[in-house]
């Protein structure tokens, strides 16, 4: 994809946005340019506070879960008895929406940041853990036994192997489960809490009746998820660049 | 006869789990600088006789030694070359090559999973070296998914030769490779064997590779093996009377196998 056919994407966007508002013709959807001016003013003070707490929360879940996913996940996909054991216990619980325990962490960790960060966290562990279970397990027996003939014993075959052999897993688990976890979080964040962009938008816009700010609060997220998105791409690419050369 | 038996398998009995015995009291010396190719049809256990002289499996019954140490798991000395390549995907050509003398430097020199003595010169410097004897320098800084057949099986050779290893062991090294990339790499064998006096055992289904990389060959049967089949090999010369008589031998041997 061309940077020229993003921008294409999003002026149709834009253009359609505008339309939609003439269109309709209400306070409740205010035209784009009315937004970005809203989303503009706002972002120094208030609404500033509120992406940056929910951006760090989801930051902290990620980095939490690829710190405990994916050197579980290697573990399990290298080892049959651990994925005999483990496997179906994940396989029961990887399919439960995690957001049904949004209220039961707010009742156990209270309405701070560590409930909010726990369901995100779990929504993004068993993706990595899946995923990376799966790529540690289909390396090919031919190329674990030459690196062991080289020498490798258990840490070197971590370290050499394992780790960068799983990594691209690790960022299709991140890629999969950003949208998920931002849904989740805004759900999370409507539950009475100072700051959060799921708190700013239900507040603008139930409360204050203040719309412009309300699609600000909405755009903030978008940019959120479409952030993480690119960054995770970015990382990809400087931290993987075999998967982006051209094949013999 | 010169020179000490350096590999000496002892009368071993190995199998897999629910399946017949592959070796069964099966005893084959290999002395130092020798040339050896081992031929049978599939499922002889030929591979696997391979994987026991790196240390990769372990016989249930007797013992492996080599350089009079009892083998008990993979030694730093022995390099092992697989047909698939075994080349990390997300390394370069250049990485791939250094890749045990990372796992050397990551280890330090303990004795086990490296040597007590460390390699003469620097690494970068081996590499460098290994990367040009084998021609690879132009491809040195593209992934093994950038480069020819032909050139991952040099990768995987010059990853191997950098060590230093006294004893050289493959496994179908060149049996997916077309004809003259082939034939060169045979040759290119031969040379790299010569150059370092390296003990070699080269496994393989293909006659002619047998005949031409195998001063001697042991010929596995049907399995249970319980002694060493050897036959003297020949000069290598792909058009020498004698090697075609050998080649001839070992097809008759073949057939009869198959034939039951």
């Amino acid at each position: 994809m061309s940077r020229r056919s993003l921008l294409l994407a999003l002026v149709v966007l834009l253009l359609v946005w505008q339309l939609l508002a003439i269109i309709v013709h209400r306070p409740i959807l205010p035209a784009p340019w009315e937004v970005l001016k809203a989303f503009f003013l706002a972002l120094p003070g208030e609404l500033g506070k509120h992406l940056l707490s929910s951006f760090w929360r989801v930051l902290a879940s990620i980095t939490l879960g690829i710190v405990a996913a994916a050197p579980l996940g290697i573990a399990i996909g290298q080892s049959a008895s651990l994925s005999r054991l483990l496997s179906p216990l994940i396989y029961l619980l990887y399919p439960i929406p995690k957001v049904v325990f949004v209220p039961v962490a707010i009742l156990f960790l209270g309405l701070g940041d560590l409930a909010k960060i726990l369901i995100i966290f779990l929504i993004i562990f068993f993706q990595i853990l899946v995923l990376v279970r799966d790529q540690a397990a289909a390396l090919r027996p031919e190329l674990i036994l030459s690196v062991r003939s080289l020498g490798a014993g258990r840490r070197a075959l971590f370290r050499f192997v394992y780790l960068p052999a799983t990594l691209p897993a690790i960022f299709t688990a991140i890629r999969q489960s950003t949208g998920t976890a931002i849904a989740v979080l805004y759900v999370a964040e409507l539950f009475a809490t100072k700051y959060g962009l799921g708190y700013y938008i239900y507040i603008t816009g139930s409360t204050l009746f203040d719309y412009p700010a309300m699609y600000a609060g909405i755009l903030a997220m978008s940019l959120l998820g479409l952030g993480l998105y690119f960054g995770v791409d970015w990382l990809e690419r400087k931290l993987c660049p075999w998967l982006f050369v051209h094949p013999h | 006869m010169s020179g000490e038996t350096f590999v000496e398998v002892k009368g071993i009995d190995f199998s897999y789990p629910h399946q017949p015995p592959l070796f069964e009291g099966f005893s084959w010396g290999i002395r130092r600088g020798e040339a050896w190719a081992v031929i049978g049809p599939s499922g002889c256990g030929k591979t696997t006789l391979l994987y026991l002289l790196a240390g990769l499996l372990k016989p249930q019954r007797g013992e492996i030694l080599i350089a009079g140490n009892p083998l008990r798991r993979p030694r730093p000395e022995t390099a092992l070359i697989l047909q698939d390549y075994g080349l990390l995907p997300w390394d370069t050509v250049r990485g791939n090559v250094a890749l045990g003398l990372r796992i050397r430097a990551f280890y330090g020199p303990d004795g086990l999973h490296a040597p007590r003595t460390p390699l003469p010169g620097k690494p970068e410097a081996l590499v460098d070296f290994w990367l040009q004897r084998l021609g690879l320098q132009d491809v040195a800084d593209r992934y093994p998914s950038q480069i020819s057949g032909g050139q991952k099986q040099r990768t995987a050779i010059a990853r191997a030769l950098v060590l230093r290893p006294d004893l050289l062991l493959m496994d179908e090294p060149f049996s997916s490779l077309d004809a003259p990339t082939r034939e060169d790499l045979e040759d290119l064998t031969l040379e790299l064997q010569a150059e370092a006096g390296l003990t070699t055992v080269v496994v393989t289904h293909s006659i002619e590779e047998a005949v031409f990389l195998g001063r001697k060959i042991l010929f596995l049967g049907r399995p249970p093996h319980t002694e060493a089949i050897v036959i003297e090999g020949t000069k290598p010369d792909r058009s020498h009377p004698d090697y075609l008589k050998t080649c001839s031998l070992l097809r008759d041997m073949l057939n009869a196998v198959r034939r039951g």
